[in-house]
């Protein structure tokens, strides 16, 4: 097979994507950066950095440490406020790029989460939010949500109600459960499930004898986590029925052709784009060139191809 | 992709490495100043999910190639100390906002502290083909650290400062920052440990001179994605964080904020 011959399509909230490989939120900023290396349609969609009500500061410094095939960070979710992002950075954006936007939605308290939501409604120049219920560097809010299946169904049934745009609800591994917590958010309406954010990891300064990152803890990412999330996904595409889209240590097509297989039907990828801002346009020409290889004629039909359970879920 | 490879790699002091490179881009074309970085991949695994960020040290326009200078002192920096001539190189760059040489000054004021000496070579070569005359206060902690003395000697009046005085003057850079000293200087360029920025800073800012202070965090994705190397800068009235990758590394001296 030619592998301009494979259809790369796939489809979740009702968004078809030209293929399954977006940015991952805080690893793109809001795509000023990274237009400068590549053109953005060659992305199936764009996630945007976490947007909070008022602008955020972020964490003191150091927010960034290098592990073993991975990396810690304490950013704190720096991002200029939802007003300034509405303003400036989904209108560019949206010149830039012809594909989907999703914007990452964070705060402290609901009602935070509820007045990005209604300032989000307002714009017409984003397809999704992704609401970032998981992010382990803000003190209250933020993971608190993401931790008691109560609590964040709570949190997704109202964000439902105040947002015109789907709503994917982006999971933390930092769980018992991780499938109470996704059936959880299914139950209260979830249009997808994305997953994972984040571990919570620490290193030591030794010769300062106190931990390196400013904040103390920070969020691991990195391939030193993908067999982590890959069995989250497993697990969770094998529980709920909403489209799960698969997150953590993503850096080669291989590497994305398993989590589709696990059941995820689109993935993003993270901190890859810092060790090669060239990766995501890399791994959708290796999906491509796999497809071709295998007689795969269409990528979705790879999605749950290793996960028996899985429920495969296209509303295409 | 941004391959490109290695011309010659030599260790110039305990652990210091001068290394050339070809350069990514036409460095006629593209343009570039000292004080910018390259941002360099480790391996071309994922095994190593960040770059290292080596500032711009010299750049030679006939053979379009870059040398930078840096200290080995981590697991991926070594590796990248092992690279030898002819191995490939991923190499993001020239990224950053550098120096800026102001056409007019008479005498000006080079400060650099340990690693932060060598991109301080690049900016004394352009001082000197604007016509400026530059003091170079150059800190090392002892002598077997010291580093790119004689490169310095053409462009610039050099003091040589050891914490050990082991080389030169016995000392701290901010010992030798004395009025009768400076006399004639308009403006100073630092680059060198956040103490010492800070130093040079206090002690300057007293005086009303100008300057840039070439600002070392800890760097992520270098290209301005991840905000995990930001520094404290007030501009037009307000202090925010702002990426030392994208709007710095260097910044008018007067806009550090020090904690």
């Amino acid at each position: 097979m030619n592998s301009g011959e494979v259809d790369l399509r796939v489809s979740f909230c009702g968004l078809t994507l030209n293929n399954p490989v977006m940015p991952a939120s805080g690893c793109f900023s809001y795509g000023r950066e990274m237009k400068d290396f590549y053109d953005l349609n060659l992305l199936g969609a764009v996630v945007v950095k976490a947007t909070t009500l008022a602008e955020r500061e972020g964490n003191p410094t150091p927010r960034v440490a290098e592990t073993p095939a991975g990396m810690l960070n304490s950013i704190g979710l720096q991002n200029p406020g939802v007003s300034r992002v509405v303003r400036e950075e989904l209108p560019y954006l949206r010149r830039v790029a012809a594909v989907p936007v999703i914007v990452n939605v964070a705060g402290t308290m609901v009602e935070d989460y509820v007045a990005v939501v209604e300032a989000l409604n307002h714009s017409a120049d984003l397809d999704a939010i992704e609401l970032n219920i998981s992010c382990p560097n803000v003190k209250c809010g933020g993971i608190q949500f993401g931790t008691d299946p109560t609590m964040a169904a709570d949190m997704v049934r109202t964000m439902k109600c105040a947002s015109r745009y789907p709503v994917i609800v982006k999971l933390s591994p930092n769980v018992t459960s991780i499938v109470d917590m996704a059936q959880a958010c299914e139950k209260a309406g979830a249009d997808a499930i994305s997953l994972i954010n984040t571990l919570i990891g620490m290193q030591i300064d030794i010769e300062k004898k106190r931990p390196l990152l400013g904040n103390g803890i920070g969020g691991l990412s990195g391939p030193a986590i993908k067999p982590v999330a890959l069995r989250m996904v497993y697990e969770v595409a094998a529980s709920v029925s909403v489209p799960v889209i698969g997150i953590g240590g993503i850096a080669t097509g291989r590497d994305a052709i398993e989590f589709l297989q696990a059941g995820a039907t689109a993935v993003q990828v993270g901190t890859a784009n810092f060790t090669d801002p060239y990766v995501c346009p890399r791994i959708v020409d290796e999906v491509r060139s796999w497809c071709a290889l295998h007689e795969v004629a269409r990528v979705r039909d790879l999605i749950g191809a290793a996960n028996p359970r899985a429920r495969r879920v296209t509303d295409g | 992709m941004p391959q490109t490879e290695v011309i010659a790699q030599e260790a110039i002091a305990d652990g210091v490495y001068r290394m050339v490179f070809r350069a990514p881009v036409d460095l006629k074309k593209n343009g570039y100043a000292p004080g910018q970085f390259w941002h360099i991949r480790v391996t071309d695994s994922f095994d190593f999910t960040l770059r290292r960020p080596l500032s711009l040290c010299q750049a030679d326009l006939d053979n379009n190639t870059v040398t930078v200078v840096y200290r080995a002192q981590g697991e991926g920096t070594r590796r990248i100390a092992a690279k030898r001539p002819g191995d490939a190189l991923d190499v993001l760059g020239p990224l950053g906002r550098g120096f800026s040489v102001h056409d007019g000054d008479g005498r000006v004021l080079l400060v650099g502290g340990g690693i932060g000496v060598p991109p301080l070579l690049e900016l004394a070569h352009q001082l000197a083909a604007h016509g400026i005359r530059a003091l170079a206060i150059l800190g090392f902690q002892t002598a077997s650290q010291a580093v790119l003395l004689d490169d310095f000697a053409p462009y610039a009046e050099v003091i040589v400062v050891t914490d050990d005085g082991t080389l030169g003057e016995r000392g701290r850079v901010t010992d030798f920052l004395q009025p009768e000293r400076l006399q004639g200087v308009v403006r100073y360029y630092a680059c060198g440990p956040t103490p010492m920025l800070k130093a040079v800073k206090d002690v300057l800012a007293v005086r009303g001179l100008p300057g840039y202070l070439s600002l070392e965090e800890r760097m992520g994705c270098g290209i301005g994605l991840c905000a995990g190397c930001v520094h404290k800068i007030a501009r037009d009235g307000v202090v925010r964080p702002l990426k030392t990758c994208r709007e710095g590394p260097v910044f008018p001296a007067a806009e550090v904020v020090f904690a």
